[in-house]
């Protein structure tokens, strides 16, 4: 019989998928923690690079390091996680040039959560820590006039983030459908848009902004909320209203990023033999 | 001498049918240069020098880094040579009348020299067309520059090898290879210029083998070297590095070779 809510069984999938690869990761404990503590240095550096600028400059574009630090953890929280979540898709092109793509295509479960969860590993989480302390100091350091509100849009806003995030890297993957060895191209949506959006945009200009804003939605992942949690006007005089939009941006990448699986899954043909 | 020529041969011919990942390496590459670069510009906005950098070395700095990333190999790929230990293949290599390190290193200049023209240059030139760079007048300058980044190559397998080696060693080099892959490129200078750096942090970091990938070929295209001796001194302190650690990686592959077990029925 066939089931008829393919939805909450990707649900229950994924869970188990990626506990089965948690198992097997924990089989070489000390590599794990090693891993993990590599991840977590990795990220601690990048923040790092950030006091290090601050400490040079005082001040950048009118921001100074405790406003920067919410601008770094919105970004680097969401980036993260969805790294954590889905970040194996990026590796797309080896599993089409493989075959084990096709492997996965014949098992009964949804192919982009086989994807998602392969070689799963919770060392990816040591990357997410960095971000999440930044997060929550700047939260409550950075000069944010608390109201009901802008409580209540916080968790609106970091998963607005993440479905931003998570949908950038599964179009960027999908690349891998139309030029199999061309996976680098994602990077530099995905880790270059991490890399940008760690800074409050303002810093790299009005073009690079409004590319941001209209073209790969970047500005939406830490730049407009950090504006709207900060109360501070757009430095670069775009409207003010974009702020609002991070959970509409968020729906409609989503959709997109359906979109482009399907059509590229569709597409796929195999890599023959 | 003409069996590691066609492994080079070899190398270059291997990665260069990958044109598309290639011209992916460039854009990553490139866009990657134009973020760091305009971080760079706006710290030197506010803070015109900061030892002895402006913004247009920082800059200069930032994408002889992202050019650096093909031929040293600053952020892997890894050798081949240690997933081939974890499985045993490296009994084949080590079968072959030739010497393990040798065989490895033609392979790895062959994949450089490919990176080199088809990576490293479109990247420079991109930072070129967009920043105002610094670029010397002098062709002798550009020699050392190029010299360096031969000797930055060889640092750059150097240890690579090593860490590959480690599989004879430990069972799973991935750990090891990890916290390898994230302080090399600190210390080479790819996340900031080391001028940057609190002084005691720099000069720890410029002692140590990685700054030969990145920050002392800056430093000669620059003219700001910070070792005695200038250009010369720079060039110098990459080539004891670069034989150092292959004679390291020589030494330690023949004692790994006396204690290899192929598994096997």
């Amino acid at each position: 019989m066939a089931d008829a809510d393919p939805a909450p069984r990707a649900l229950t999938a994924y869970p188990r998928l990626a506990w089965t690869w948690c198992t097997a990761m924990a089989q070489y404990p000390a590599s794990l923690a090693m891993f993990a503590i590599a991840s977590f240095a990795a990220a601690t550096a990048e923040l790092g690079a950030i006091f290090v600028v601050f400490a040079h400059a005082g001040r950048i574009a009118g921001f100074g390091i405790r406003e920067a630090l919410l601008f770094y953890g919105l970004s680097a929280i969401a980036f993260t996680i969805t790294d954590f979540l889905l970040g194996s898709v990026e590796r797309l092109g080896n599993h089409i040039r493989r075959g084990t793509f096709d492997t996965m295509l014949v098992r009964p479960v949804s192919p982009l959560v086989q994807l998602a969860t392969d070689e799963f590993s919770p060392r990816r989480l040591g990357k997410v820590v960095p971000g999440a302390i930044a997060l929550a100091y700047a939260l409550g350091h950075a000069g944010i006039h608390w109201t009901p509100a802008r409580i209540a849009t916080v968790p609106v806003l970091v998963c607005s983030a993440m479905v931003i995030c998570g949908s950038i890297w599964v179009i960027g993957a999908c690349v891998q459908f139309f030029v199999t060895e061309a996976g680098e191209v994602a990077n530099s949506v995905t880790y270059g848009g991490q890399a940008l959006a760690e800074y409050p945009l303002a810093i790299y200009g009005r073009d690079v902004v409004r590319a941001v804003t209209f073209v790969v939605p970047l500005a939406f992942v830490s730049w407009q909320p950090g504006l709207y949690l900060l109360g501070r006007p757009d430095p670069l005089g775009l409207p003010a209203v974009l702020r609002y939009a991070p959970p509409v941006v968020a729906a409609v990448l989503f959709a997109l990023a359906a979109l482009v699986w399907r059509v590229g899954l569709r597409r796929y043909r195999s890599t023959g033999s | 001498m003409r069996v590691y020529l066609a492994v080079l041969a070899c190398g270059l011919r291997r990665y260069s049918t990958y044109r598309a990942a290639t011209a992916a390496g460039v854009l990553t590459n490139s866009v990657f240069g134009l973020i760091n670069a305009m971080v760079m510009l706006a710290v030197f906005h506010a803070r015109p020098h900061i030892g002895g950098f402006d913004a247009a070395d920082a800059v200069t700095q930032v994408f002889v880094a992202q050019a650096m990333i093909g031929p040293a190999a600053t952020f892997g790929p890894p050798l081949d040579l240690g997933d081939r230990i974890r499985e045993g293949d490296v009994a084949v290599d080590l079968l072959r009348p030739a010497h393990l390190t040798a065989w490895w290193l033609a392979h790895d200049l062959g994949r450089a020299a490919f990176a080199f023209a088809f990576r490293s240059l479109p990247t420079f030139l991109v930072g070129a067309l967009v920043f105002p760079l610094v670029l010397p007048h002098d062709p002798v300058r550009w020699a050392a520059v190029l010299a360096a980044v031969v000797l930055a190559t060889l640092v750059g397998f150097g240890l690579r090898y090593l860490y590959s080696l480690a599989g004879f060693w430990v069972l799973d080099t991935r750990g090891i290879n990890a916290a390898a892959w994230i302080l090399g490129p600190i210390c080479a200078g790819m996340l900031l210029p080391l001028v940057l750096f609190p002084t005691p942090v720099a000069d720890v970091m410029r002692a140590l083998p990685w700054s030969a990938l990145v920050q002392v070929p800056a430093d000669i295209l620059l003219g700001k070297t910070h070792l005695p001796g200038g250009t010369a001194g720079a060039l110098a302190y990459q080539a004891l590095w670069a034989a150092a650690l292959l004679a390291i990686g020589a030494a330690l592959t023949a004692r790994a070779t006396r204690r290899v077990v192929v598994h096997g029925g």
